[in-house]
């Protein structure tokens, strides 16, 4: 009985979570990425230069650049409306945040609506820089050194954005600037879902940072829910 | 003989006739002091001296990058000019990520870019740097649709003492400066070796110890510019947000000491302590002003 507090928070905060999402119900899309063919191994990462960092995996890290799961799933694919849904003017009030500890971003892949407010956080005990290299957007590079507050950023124009850092050529990191709030981003098994989508036509695109994107046309009528899968080609180098 | 020639010179008034003429809405003037530049007149000039480096569409693939019919392809310039359709500049006094002011521009076709192929412009007149600064405008939407931003405050020069060009010793250690400059500001750190420019080219960080200009000017008030307002589109960023106005200062005056080859009243201060006399005289000079012979 001692958890019961702990319970009734994580209670609230998904009652909270429910009340939040249940405005326009309707229709979702949901359904899985996988890949085919053979993935790029992925090389762990040398850390020795940066030992503070090196200290934080108990065995090294290694590249993001292809992430998959049991079952052929395809991790990290940002699924998002890219036609059909109108665009918002108003960006959802809550911030999204990437986190630099242990000389990796967290997440790797960080979608958000154009103009909504971007938190960088510093969790490590050296310093970093934040770089962007917007070719649509206005191209910003940040220095943040330990213990500096988090700042804020945003986009002004929706965009794939690699980021990187100079100081660790091993940190990368791709925020996805979209136009709605109507993304996803493929979980460890490859899964997603779309919710809230009222009656229409709507064009779903998913991108990943090595294989590129996919769309595919989907028509939702009343609260059905339809059931999409992407399969991307990967390459072995 | 003499047709053959004539049909070059022909070839050459068409090109230049059919040159892609800025229409009205892509006119663009720069305003430097009491100067107004106007595009139509600067594009006469870059079409002159510029755009042998920085191409035709002053995307910065001019012949002397991308020469014609090199093969292998063998660029006669070491660094790429600059791009002026992705809009981006290194040398600005605006906050990172924004346009540079006029000024900004006009200061660097006064100096020129060292260490690269860029010259001085002293030669032409104000009026047609000014004209120069205009055109350039063109070339970016950004010009259009985006204003410079705020231009970095600068405050006074506080007193140069001791105790600030210790305390500028101890922020280049916080800040992790010699992470790409190395600790004796040799161009030599540990990162100096992987850094890239944003077209994925090599870049080095400056060596402090073999030149007394910088990329963006040679004064103390262009060195507190340079590391506040980062250099956009390299690996430089920017300190505005982490570093007090005091302490950029005394940040300046310890970068002053690193330049054992220029003679500087820090230097000279630093030199008369018993402390910055050992390290003066424990620095050997090494590396170029390119960087060249990092270990990789």
């Amino acid at each position: 009985m001692k958890t019961k507090p702990g319970y009734a928070a994580v209670l609230a905060v998904l009652a909270a979570s429910t009340i939040a999402f249940a405005g326009p119900s309707g229709g979702s899309i949901s359904g899985k990425v996988t890949y085919e063919g053979t993935p790029a191994r992925q090389k762990p990462i040398d850390m020795s230069k940066e030992p503070g960092c090196a200290a934080q995996h108990a065995t090294p890290i290694t590249t993001e650049t292809v992430v998959v799961g049991p079952g052929n799933a395809l991790v990290n694919v940002v699924v998002y409306i890219s036609a059909g849904a109108p665009d918002e003017s108003t960006p959802p009030a809550q911030a999204v945040t990437i986190v630099q500890k242990g000389c990796q971003y967290l997440p790797h892949v960080v979608p958000m609506v154009v103009n909504q407010e971007l938190k960088v956080v510093n969790d490590d005990a050296n310093s970093h820089n934040i770089h962007p290299l917007a070719k649509i957007n206005n191209e910003w590079n940040k220095s943040q050194p330990p213990g500096t507050p988090p700042f804020s950023e945003k986009f002004g124009k929706p965009e794939f954005i690699p980021v990187k850092c100079n100081i660790h050529p091993w940190m990368h990191s791709s925020f996805a600037v979209l136009k709605n709030s109507h993304y996803a981003v493929s979980g460890g098994d490859g899964g997603f879902t779309l919710p809230n989508l009222p009656p229409g036509k709507y064009t779903v695109t998913a991108w990943h940072e090595s294989y590129g994107d996919q769309t595919q046309d989907v028509t939702i009528s009343g609260n059905e829910t339809k059931t999409i899968s992407f399969v991307f080609k990967a390459k072995p180098y | 003989m003499r047709t053959l020639r004539f049909f070059k010179y022909f070839l050459v008034v068409v090109a230049v006739l059919s040159l892609p003429s800025p229409s009205p809405a892509q006119q663009m003037e720069s305003h430097i002091g009491k100067l107004t530049g106007h595009s139509e007149s600067g594009k006469q000039l870059f079409y002159r001296y510029c755009w042998g480096c920085h191409g035709f569409r002053g995307d910065g693939n001019g012949e002397n990058w991308l020469p014609t019919g090199s093969y292998p392809y063998m660029p006669y310039l070491n660094i790429q000019p600059r791009n002026f359709v992705a809009g981006t500049f290194k040398c600005r006094s605006t906050q990172t990520g924004s346009l540079p002011t006029d000024q900004d521009l006009y200061n660097t076709l006064v100096r020129g870019v060292v260490n690269s192929n860029m010259p001085s412009w002293i030669t032409l007149t104000a009026q047609n740097r000014a004209d120069l600064i205009a055109f350039i405008k063109t070339f970016s939407a950004r010009w259009k649709n985006d204003k410079p931003g705020d231009p970095i405050n600068v405050p006074a020069e506080p007193k140069l003492t001791a105790e600030s060009i210790k305390h500028g010793q101890e922020l280049f250690q916080k800040l992790e400066c010699w992470k790409c400059h190395g600790q004796e500001g040799f161009g030599d750190g540990p990162s100096a070796s992987t850094l890239t420019d944003s077209n994925d080219q090599p870049i080095r960080p400056y060596n402090f110890a073999v030149g007394s200009r910088f990329k963006c000017g040679a004064t103390n008030q262009d060195l507190y510019k340079i590391f506040m307002t980062g250099l956009d589109g390299t690996p430089m960023p920017s300190f505005a947000d982490v570093i007090k106005p005091d302490d950029a200062w005394d940040l300046v005056h310890f970068l002053r000491t690193l330049q054992v080859t220029h003679k500087s009243p820090e230097l000279t201060l630093w030199g008369s302590t018993k402390e910055g006399a050992a390290q003066i005289a424990s620095r050997k000079v090494s590396g170029t002003p390119t960087g060249s012979g990092i270990k990789q």
